[in-house]
């Protein structure tokens, strides 16, 4: 009860928060996709790219995310600190679940499929366009998915960084030794992270009904 | 033969291993006549095929499609212009039957009421009722009516020349047959030229105007159902078409 008190005073506060956490988690999810997808779609054509590229976008998930935030801070024009870094790691991190799964999402098209359009006269863009992409979709979208939940997570440490967020709810907590500051950033982030995982979902079921 | 629609000469490929998938094929087709390539699998049939609208590139030899080599055709034209069916696969999951058969007119930029009118008139030339059939997905037909779907896709824009890839090679027997009689009436009304590959005896014997039986990348012999059962190149081809296939298709 005295937590439902203490969320009923702060609501104002929460509510922004919880927006601000949402546009870092918008905005790197948008650049993460923009990013991820052509660039997924790019190894499928030349392949020699792709060790090195998964390899990479691996490697960055290895680096412990707080770190990858502090490494920012000192870097010229991309990092310092607040959204404009914070954003940049977070898509660094969405990227490799996009990447890899568009990328085996495409190639894991049945090849008769795509035969059989290359045997109807499809140029290589319209078998992209009528056939691989359209049957690796709904692997792209739990791609999207998997780095979208991550990325609402991660987001909560960004505000380390001054980047805002719910993750400001939860540092402030953490240093008054005050619960009820960690669960008004906690809380929310995971309401937020199992509604944006429905969300996808049912985006994802409805792509592979119709 | 007097312009043929298709020509191979001596035409050989090798994708590795230890012996080639064609060796020096050659062959005419004429325009409007059916073959039917005959062989087990591993037999070169597939590949031969496949050099027609070079899905496959062969290694020496030509192939010429209505008198042009396929090397100088533009190979998105000639496939184009080209009927595909193969087994089973060939729909697009993700597309209703009236997009799978407007595909091709679609890539040739048809406009959409004369891609529904061909959709349509398709449908019922391979007896599937446009009202019932038009908006199903692949996975809600049968093996049968998934075929049926493949042939109508195959000669949506026309083309003079199919090829066909064992269309009926995943049917149970009864819709086999069904579909062969079907397949015969559509072969002697619409006067295509039809390349055929069937591992089938009875099916090549059903539907041949000339039976080529490939072994081991080579063809055997090039002749009507009846020659190749009555005087068989070798003792491969005569034990491949047996004597009791002989009494099954001219006893009935």
């Amino acid at each position: 009860m005295e937590i439902l008190q203490f969320f009923v005073e702060r609501h104002d506060e929460i509510l922004s928060k919880t927006w601000q956490h949402l546009q870092l988690v918008g905005l790197s999810m948008f650049i993460a996709i923009f990013v991820g997808v052509p660039l997924g779609l790019l190894l499928t054509r030349k392949e020699k790219l792709a060790p090195p590229l998964l390899g990479f976008a691996n490697a960055v998930q290895t680096i412990p995310s707080l770190a990858l935030f502090g490494f920012l801070i000192p870097i010229p024009i991309i990092g310092g600190i607040g959204m404009r870094s914070a954003t940049i790691a977070l898509v660094l991190y969405a990227l490799l679940p996009i990447l890899r799964n568009t990328y085996t999402g495409i190639r894991s098209v049945d090849p008769a499929v795509v035969e059989a359009g290359k045997g109807m006269g499809m140029t290589d863009i319209q078998r992209l366009r009528w056939i691989e992409v359209p049957l690796a979709l709904p692997t792209v979208i739990a791609g999207v998915r998997i780095a979208t939940v991550l990325t609402v997570g991660l987001a909560t440490i960004a505000s380390a960084i001054g980047a805002g967020g719910l993750g400001d709810f939860i540092f402030r907590g953490i240093t008054m030794v005050d619960s009820r500051f960690i669960l008004a950033g906690a809380l929310p982030a995971a309401i937020l992270a199992i509604a944006l995982d429905a969300l996808l979902g049912r985006a994802e079921k409805r792509w592979v009904m119709s | 033969m007097a312009d043929p629609a298709v020509e191979l000469r001596e035409v050989s490929k090798a994708f590795g291993g230890d012996r080639p998938a064609l060796s020096k094929v050659s062959l005419q087709i004429g325009s409007g006549e059916t073959v039917v390539l005959l062989g087990s699998s591993g037999s070169g049939k597939t590949t031969t095929l496949k050099t027609i609208n070079r899905l496959v590139t062969p290694d020496s030899g030509e192939i010429l499609v209505r008198g042009k080599s396929v090397g100088s055709w533009d190979p998105i034209d000639l496939r184009r212009q080209t009927g595909y069916v193969i087994q089973e696969v060939g729909l697009l999951p993700h597309l209703s039957v009236e997009d799978n058969i407007g595909l091709v007119p679609r890539l040739l930029g048809w406009t959409e009421q004369k891609r529904r009118e061909r959709t349509l008139e398709l449908l019922e030339l391979v007896s599937l009722a446009p009202e019932a059939f038009a908006h199903k997905r692949p996975f809600e037909l049968s093996g049968g009516q998934r075929q049926r779907v493949g042939v109508a896709r195959a000669l949506a824009a026309d083309p003079p020349l199919l090829l066909m890839d064992e269309p009926f090679g995943a049917l149970d027997p009864i819709n086999r047959r069904k579909l062969q009689d079907e397949f015969r009436e559509l072969r002697d009304r619409l006067n295509k030229t039809i390349v055929f590959v069937t591992h089938d005896v009875p099916e090549a014997l059903r539907l041949a105007h000339r039976i080529g039986v490939m072994h081991e990348g080579k063809l055997l012999q090039l002749d009507s159902p009846r020659t190749v059962l009555e005087r068989p190149a070798d003792a491969f081809v005569r034990d491949l078409v047996r004597l009791d296939t002989k009494e099954a298709v001219l006893g009935s």
